[in-house]
């Protein structure tokens, strides 16, 4: 089943034109991966599901982009309901300088959740999915800061899980931090989508390789070719796919 | 040519000749800056006691105490507060975080950069033709919070829009990402992080309204009125004013010099005293910022 769908998206930064008819299709409980060489337009790919490409001045986009078969830039369509659904986490870990547990309780006090058992139960519950409630139990009224970045990100993520979102974004999310932290989140990852849809850009090709179902490849501003991950990697079809794929340019 | 070894030498001469002036030039303000304190303190200390701080001025302000004065700064100070404050810091938000770039906002915090430039007795002349005569508040705390407030302003908007761009954008995409609103995010996340900063502004332009003459010359200020203001529309003495009047224009300046340095040394321990507290401040807020 299709989760999101992008026909014939354009994406022009003033004249830049950043994205051009991309055409792709990502699939539910599926991991996507978004690859290509820098200022290839994957990150604003993936800005366009949760609209944080409004924020930026100047923007213009063309086409369909469909979640569960809905328009997200209709006019109806409400921005904050929006990104309940579609859940991110950025590039570098950024948790709010408050404590961990009101860092996860965020996203649900400003969705207007005030009961507290169901915060508390949320925020352990999305802690335990990030794997890193053994690891903060004891210290929840502490503030975010004291954890390692490899926490942060994972911090991060219980954030994002907390409000239940059926999509989750990652923009580079491994790509400050260390091996260790790495190898964390690639299996986090790889536990997630029994649950969620997750999109996934990365510059890492090896990790694109470990965590992904669908491999796409983006190349100034195209999708060159996407297709299984299994297959993107041992037989491309497109010679930029492959020479990217083997490291000839990056 | 310089051989290799030479220029080494030379190097190492030039850091030495750059940190020796460096170090000079900041010992230097250091110095004059403990030898106004120390002057004052120890031309003032003798005169301040319990009784001068509580006493009205008597015998042409010859002796006596100052205690009209300091209520009167003081009404003066939570007036400015009560005006500038909230319209200054509403105003930084809405210029850091609503306005979008265009020519509207960058007229308006040019006018707020030109405005903090205005010369004080401008502010004075200003205040009164407004203040005093046209809305005819007459001489009072009113017209000289107000004129006051002016005055401070500028600042305040700009340390409130310094402190609110320094908070890093990530957090507001954080936050987005989340689903919160526009003002949720600038309410629950911006704000308390920039909060510590906006306070040091607040309080250090306490400082500057504490020791400003030059506007409450014509709109509040009272030469000699030893009694309490009863009413914001009442005239008030102030310590910087009074301190003019009685080094310029008392009955006995000689007599008098005494109570000068006094009261010159209460406006400075006030003074101080206000950005202790906004150190304070900071550092509780900034704690409070972490922790919660």
């Amino acid at each position: 089943m299709d989760k999101i769908a992008t026909k014939d998206v354009n994406l022009f930064y003033r004249e830049f034109q950043a994205l051009k008819n991309i055409t792709l299709t990502m699939k539910v409980n599926k991991v996507t991966a978004l690859i290509g060489p820098s200022g290839c337009g994957k990150s604003t790919y993936l800005r366009l599901f949760n609209r944080m490409n409004d924020l930026i001045e100047g923007v213009k986009i063309e086409g369909d982009i469909l979640l569960d078969g809905e328009d997200i830039y209709s006019k109806t369509m409400a921005v904050d309901e929006l990104r309940k659904k579609v859940g991110m986490v950025f590039q570098k870990p950024n948790p709010f300088p408050k404590s961990i547990y009101e860092n996860v309780a965020y996203g649900l006090r400003v969705n207007g959740i005030k009961d507290k058992n169901y915060i508390d139960e949320h925020v352990e519950k999305s802690l335990m999915q990030s794997a890193l409630w053994d690891e903060v139990k004891d210290k929840l009224k502490k503030s975010a800061f004291e954890l390692s970045g490899g926490q942060q990100q994972r911090l991060c993520i219980a954030r994002a899980l907390a409000i239940e979102p059926t999509v989750l974004l990652m923009d580079e999310p491994a790509s400050a931090l260390d091996p260790i932290s790495t190898a964390k989140i690639e299996e986090l990852i790889y536990e997630l989508k029994k649950k969620y849809t997750i999109v996934i850009v990365t510059h890492n090709m090896q990790q694109a390789a470990r965590v992904s179902d669908v491999t796409a490849f983006f190349y100034l501003g195209e999708l060159v070719e996407w297709n299984e991950t299994k297959i993107m990697y041992t037989s491309p079809h497109d010679i930029r796919t492959q020479n990217y794929i083997t490291g000839r340019f990056g | 040519m310089k051989s290799p070894a030479e220029y080494i030498q030379l190097k190492k001469r030039n850091q030495a000749i750059a940190k020796t002036t460096f170090t000079a030039m900041s010992l230097i303000v250091v110095v004059f800056l403990f030898f106004l304190l120390g002057f004052i303190f120890i031309r003032g200390i003798g005169v301040i006691s319990w009784e001068f701080l509580t006493s009205m001025p008597e015998e042409g302000m010859t002796s006596g105490g100052i205690y009209p004065a300091i209520i009167g700064t003081f009404c003066l100070i939570a007036g400015s507060i009560l005006f500038a404050f909230p319209i200054g810091v509403l105003s930084g938000i809405y210029l850091n975080e609503y306005a979008r770039e265009s020519f509207g906002k960058r007229f308006i915090k040019t006018m707020t950069n030109n405005l903090a430039g205005i010369p004080s007795i401008v502010f004075g002349l200003f205040g009164m033709s407004l203040f005093v005569n046209t809305l005819g508040f007459g001489d009072s705390i009113l017209a000289g919070s107000l004129t006051l407030g002016l005055l401070t302003l500028p600042v305040i908007i700009k340390t409130t829009e310094e402190a609110l761009k320094s908070v890093d954008d990530s957090f507001r995409r954080a936050s987005y990402a989340l689903g919160a609103t526009h003002q949720q995010t600038v309410r629950k996340v911006v704000l308390p992080i920039a909060l510590p900063n906006i306070i040091t502004g607040l309080i250090l332009s306490i400082g500057r309204v504490s020791g400003e003459t030059a506007p409450i010359l014509f709109t509040v200020a009272a030469y000699f009125l030893p009694k309490l203001p009863s009413s914001i529309f009442d005239q008030v003495m102030a310590l910087p004013y009074h301190l003019y009047v009685i080094s310029t224009s008392g009955t006995n300046i000689k007599e008098s010099r005494a109570i000068a340095y006094g009261t010159a040394l209460v406006l400075i321990i006030i003074v101080l005293l206000t950005n202790l507290l906004a150190n304070a401040l900071r550092g509780y807020f900034g704690n409070k910022v972490k922790m919660n």
